[in-house]
């Protein structure tokens, strides 16, 4: 990659005996939308922290905007948003007064910033809530305006730490309406999620983590076509039967994964093999065909669930 | 890259950025503020004016305080502590909210300001609060014919420069703790209850046992009470020793700032 905008070697951070990143590498380039996907405590919070040139790492080398962020911290903080994973918004002021106090800390002028608010308003949808406290607002706006907060310097690049955690699915998808506006305007991302379908909607190319490590990196199509099959048949035959049932299933597909739930069939022909099921003799209590998906990706990789 | 971005007047005037976002955020609760600041000295001055005073000189003239009237004797005393205890509102509650029940530190720090600049802000905002609390009170003490407009206007600098110190310490202890429950416990009843009784405040500290009175060396309101007895009415201090007042409390606003400063950025780049 010519001319990363972000770039870690060997990126370690460790809490006491605890390491929470293990030696990761990874570029971000210009215009990117680039994606952490991994479990709770895989470590993509503590990378967002290196990465938004506050946090101090072990070891391994980082640069950002071509300078290192222990060196140069205000100077690369100047040209970041972060959206961290809780608002931290001064639940005191007003929406307005949040944006405005904030972009001060930029050394932007009055002027810039009272004109930029208008627009960030707008993006973010909070036009009828501009004098309201922020205690006032939902937890949708709350995150939308923390978003907007993160755009008032017109940041090179966005940090987004779990941007729709804790949202009902209707904020989430004006959330994700929001980001990819930006991502269109050419806006570089960083994003954190647990959410498979946040990662394949919203990332061009993402790394898979988990236990502080990068498990695999590509597009999400391009990690979907490496590490599973093209489709995958869901068959439940109740919780205690599963087990029993199992071993005849190994038999006839690529791989399988048995969940304490159901089993999960990878294979390139669904239907196919549901029919071939049935013929044996035996009959699932539910059944689902669908297209290989993130999950699957990181079950492959760790045999386990993104979400336990 | 956003050209009107100016981080080099970030640098200068970050500090102040974070005090006018602290003023802010207080003047949401200036009726509140306003009510605390002139209803206690009110209520103290009503209380030993009119009642403990009347007593105590009743029991012993003024013998015990160099010939001073009894409430005029504990007021530099009064106006030392609302400096402290205004400053320790300001610095403790401010600073555990930042770091922990909202983190706004970590989204001021998202942002060229640097956890120094935020500690100095907080601070500045403190001294602020301090200053209007003072203000307020030498203003009822002149009402109630306590003190003489005159040098004694140097009660407000000293007291501001008393809280001042003990502020600084609470700006570093309040960055440092992690379990703010225990942490107010023991303020309130360890700390700021016995300094406040032993401090010099209700009686001279040489009237106390020997084996008590460090606890007033130690205690930045009893500098800061001294001094202000000084200035107010005379009161027989040497020179030497209001020179030790001074360096005291100077001293241990500059250790606490620094302390405060260094556990700020500490805290951040974790």
């Amino acid at each position: 990659m010519s001319n990363p905008l972000i770039s870690a070697r060997g990126l370690t951070k460790k809490f006491g005996d605890f390491t929470a990143v293990n030696a990761v590498d990874f570029d971000v380039a210009k215009g990117e939308s680039f994606g952490l996907l991994g479990p709770n405590g895989a470590g993509k919070s503590t990378i967002m922290r290196v990465l938004a040139a506050t946090s101090q790492r072990t070891s391994g080398t980082v640069e950002i905007l071509g300078k290192d962020p222990e060196l140069f911290g205000p100077l690369i903080r100047a040209h970041l948003g972060v959206v961290p994973q809780q608002d931290n918004l001064d639940g005191e002021l007003t929406v307005t007064e949040n944006l405005y106090i904030y972009g001060r800390y930029f050394g932007l002028s009055k002027k810039f910033i009272r004109n930029k608010i208008e627009e960030l308003l707008e993006f973010a949808q909070l036009e009828e809530k501009r004098e309201l406290k922020v205690e006032a607002l939902s937890g949708g706006m709350k995150r939308r305006l923390t978003i907007a907060r993160g755009l008032v310097s017109e940041p090179d690049i966005l940090l987004l730490d779990e941007p729709t955690t804790g949202l009902d699915p209707q904020a989430r998808h004006i959330l994700w309406d929001r980001l990819f506006r930006l991502k269109e305007q050419g806006v570089t991302l960083v994003l954190t999620t647990h959410f498979m379908d946040e990662a394949e909607q919203l990332c061009d190319r993402l790394v898979v983590m988990d236990k502080g490590s990068i498990m695999a990196e590509g597009s999400p199509a391009s990690l979907i076509k490496q590490y599973s099959s093209k489709e995958v048949l869901e068959v439940r035959f109740g919780s205690d039967r599963n087990k029993e049932v199992a071993p005849q299933l190994a038999t006839m597909c690529e791989r399988m994964e048995t969940l304490p739930d159901r089993i999960l069939m990878y294979t390139e022909d669904g239907e196919k093999l549901l029919e071939k099921i049935t013929h044996a003799g035996m009959h699932a209590t539910t059944s689902l065909v669908r297209r290989s998906s993130l999950e699957d990706v990181f079950l492959r990789l760790t045999g386990r669930t993104l979400i336990e | 890259m956003n050209a009107g971005i100016d981080v080099p007047t970030v640098e200068r005037f970050g500090a102040l950025y974070i005090a006018s976002a602290r003023l802010k955020s207080m003047s949401k609760w200036r009726t509140i503020i306003a009510a605390v600041d002139i209803g206690n000295p009110l209520f103290y001055l009503i209380a030993v004016g009119i009642g403990i005073g009347v007593m105590v000189e009743q029991g012993s003239g003024t013998s015990g305080t160099n010939g001073i009237k009894y409430i005029a004797f504990i007021a530099p005393a009064l106006l030392a502590n609302t400096a402290i205890t205004g400053i320790m509102d300001e610095t403790v509650f401010p600073t555990i909210e930042g770091f922990k029940w909202r983190k706004l530190f970590f989204a001021q720090n998202s942002t060229p300001i640097t956890g120094r600049q935020i500690a100095i802000g907080v601070y500045l905002a403190a001294l602020c609060r301090a200053l209007f609390a003072v203000i307020a009170y030498y203003i009822l003490l002149l009402a109630f014919d306590v003190v003489n407009f005159g040098i004694s206007i140097l009660l407000v600098p000293i007291a501001v420069l008393g809280g001042g110190a003990f502020g600084a310490l609470m700006l570093f202890a309040a960055a440092k703790i992690e379990k703010e429950d225990q942490f107010f416990n023991i303020l309130g009843r360890l700390v700021i209850m016995p300094m406040f009784l032993f401090s010099g405040t209700f009686f001279p500290l040489t009237s106390m046992p020997v084996y008590l009175q460090p606890i007033g060396w130690i205690s930045p309101l009893w500098h800061a009470t001294e001094l202000g007895r000084e200035s107010a009415f005379d009161y027989g201090i040497s020179t030497t020793m209001v020179v030790v007042h001074l360096v005291f409390l100077s001293t241990l606003l500059v250790i606490g700032l620094g302390l405060a400063t260094r556990q700020f950025e500490r805290r951040l780049s974790k």
